[in-house]
């Protein structure tokens, strides 16, 4: 409570009520209370001998799996080496996405020869592709690159595409009759317009992204999340593949946090993400 | 911060209007002939009210004059020098920039060879001149209608046009505000003196501002209205009454 008490400013307007400062952290909170019975339910009943080890390990197994991998190096290198994959896959397929999205969206000419294209690959599952890609690739960096750039591509192009095509036509006219050259226009109104869409895809695109690296990496890979969690179901070793896997939830949760970071600093104007009251 | 004296320095856009002559002008959408060969002058600094049914070519007009569309056949001059930014249109609708503050929004309408500090200041002075000074922070989501499009206004004379046409600015808002705005525009058209065509379907917003008041019909002008009264009208008073009945009765007659 001190806390509360010390950081809350002297301008009298802005003293928040307690009332609402404990909302504000029930608020906050609120996600984590049904992980955290789980978890303790899992160990009580783990202790009680009603789940088997071998088939799931207690929290504390786990915990304790996870405290040794990450003393000798092997975890953290492994999330790095799958973080930096997906993150190098987000990129290049998410900067393709979102070029030949803006470009599909501002031209007429563009959209009619790439479309259909585009539209007839979206339709292959890209995760087909492993065996071809292994045969092309082999099991090195390459092969999660493609994969992952070829998932992440889709939701950001449709997003990016959609994002520019409903841009509202009367502020682009408006734009247009107050003398915006093309790349003035772009940057002032179609890009800022597109920008809630494309967040969007964005969103859309890092859920594929673990996926298609978790499932490639299972498949073919000689470090990594998925090759550790491999690894270690040819050792049996239980708790080393759920630690893997709620390493996984975590990371998924850590991604969707960032992006809605990254929105709200984005799209401040947007009444959705506009906290009442806060008025400059 | 009201006051007319904020156009000073920087902030000096009073230029004049220019005139504005129309000859033979025609646009037609595929079979439908919305304008059929229009004559008209406007003499620079008239205040011009153009009025008809809706569908009647008076949108079309206003759109033909602001460059926002390119006519079938006749011309459109400007008497005296003119730059990119000496006509000025201001739509229905606001159209503000939901992602810019509502100072960013009026720089919009910022000349180009006015930069940084100074196209800060002009936009300040034009909120200023509407009454929003105290808003120019805030993003225009949370102002309301009348607010919109005050700085919707606010953006339109920021390059100190010459010519600005009005395409039904009012017609959204509440009776109250729309008689506030009247006055707004009327009172910054006399103090930059710039030539206005306000098109409208209400009389009685035409009688109130306009020195001369146009009715089109059928694509062709039926009536051309001078209206002497002296400013600022009284709403209710008899020679507006006897006006705006003379108007009705052609309109709905015609």
């Amino acid at each position: 409570m001190s806390l509360a008490e010390t950081r809350s400013p002297p301008a009298a307007r802005k003293t928040v009520p307690l009332r609402r400062r404990l909302a504000g952290l029930e608020g906050r909170l609120a996600g984590w209370v049904l992980p955290l019975l789980l978890v303790v339910l899992w160990e009580a009943l783990s202790r009680a001998g009603v789940i088997a080890p071998n088939v799931l390990p207690a929290p504390s197994a786990v915990a304790l799996a996870g405290w040794q991998a990450l003393k000798s190096g092997e975890l953290l290198h492994n999330m790095g080496v799958s973080t930096l994959r997906a993150l190098a896959g987000l990129a290049v397929g998410g900067l393709i996405g979102f070029v030949l999205g803006i470009a599909n969206g501002l031209w007429d000419i563009t959209f009619r020869y790439t479309d259909t294209t585009l539209q007839m690959i979206r339709n292959v599952p890209h995760l087909a592709l492993i065996p071809l890609v292994i045969l092309w690739f082999g099991i090195d960096e390459e092969a999660k690159l493609f994969l992952v750039s070829l998932g992440v591509f889709f939701p950001v192009y449709i997003n990016t595409l959609h994002g520019v095509r409903s841009v509202d036509p009367q502020l682009i006219e408006m734009g247009r009759v107050y003398g915006m050259s093309p790349f003035t226009l772009f940057r002032r109104i179609i890009l800022p317009g597109a920008l809630p869409s494309i967040f969007v895809g964005l969103r859309f695109a890092l859920g594929i992204m673990w996926l298609t690296l978790i499932v490639a990496e299972t498949i073919a890979a000689s470090s990594g999340l998925g090759y550790m969690a491999m690894q270690a179901r040819e050792f049996l070793l239980v708790d080393i593949v759920v630690l893997a896997i709620l390493i996984y939830a975590l990371l998924g949760k850590l991604a969707d946090v960032l992006t809605r970071q990254l929105e709200r600093a984005c799209l401040q104007w947007h009444p959705a993400f506009q906290t009442p009251g806060s008025a400059p | 911060m009201n006051a007319p004296a904020a156009f000073s320095g920087v902030s000096a856009p009073t230029t004049g209007g220019l005139g504005v002559s129309i000859r033979r002008l025609s646009r037609h959408f595929g079979a439908k002939r919305v304008l059929e060969s229009v004559d008209l002058d406007i003499p620079a600094g008239q205040f011009v009210a153009v009025i008809g049914k809706s569908g009647c070519g008076k949108s079309t007009l206003l759109r033909l004059l602001a460059g926002l569309d390119t006519p079938t056949s006749g011309t459109i001059g400007f008497t005296g020098a003119r730059d990119d930014a000496a006509v000025r249109i201001m739509f229905q609708e606001p159209r503000l920039l939901p992602w810019q503050r509502v100072l960013a929004n009026v720089e919009v309408g910022a000349p180009a060879r006015l930069q940084g500090e100074d196209r800060h200041a002009r936009a300040r002075a034009l909120l200023a001149e509407v009454g929003l000074a105290q808003r120019a922070g805030e993003w225009p989501a949370v102002l309301s209608g009348g607010q919109r499009q005050r700085v919707a206004l606010a953006r339109a004379l920021a390059s100190g046009p010459r010519v600005l046409a009005l395409d039904e600015p009012l017609g959204a808002l509440d009776a109250l505000t729309r008689i506030e705005m009247q006055a707004l525009v009327e009172r910054i058209w006399r103090e930059q003196g710039f030539t206005a065509v306000l098109v409208t379907h209400d009389v009685a917003e035409a009688l109130a501002l306009a020195d001369r008041v146009i009715l089109i019909d059928h694509g062709r002008i039926a009536l051309d209205l001078d209206v002497p009264l002296p400013r600022p009208r009284r709403r209710g008073s008899p020679e507006l009454a006897a006006l705006e009945g003379q108007i009705l009765s052609r309109l709905l007659g015609g």
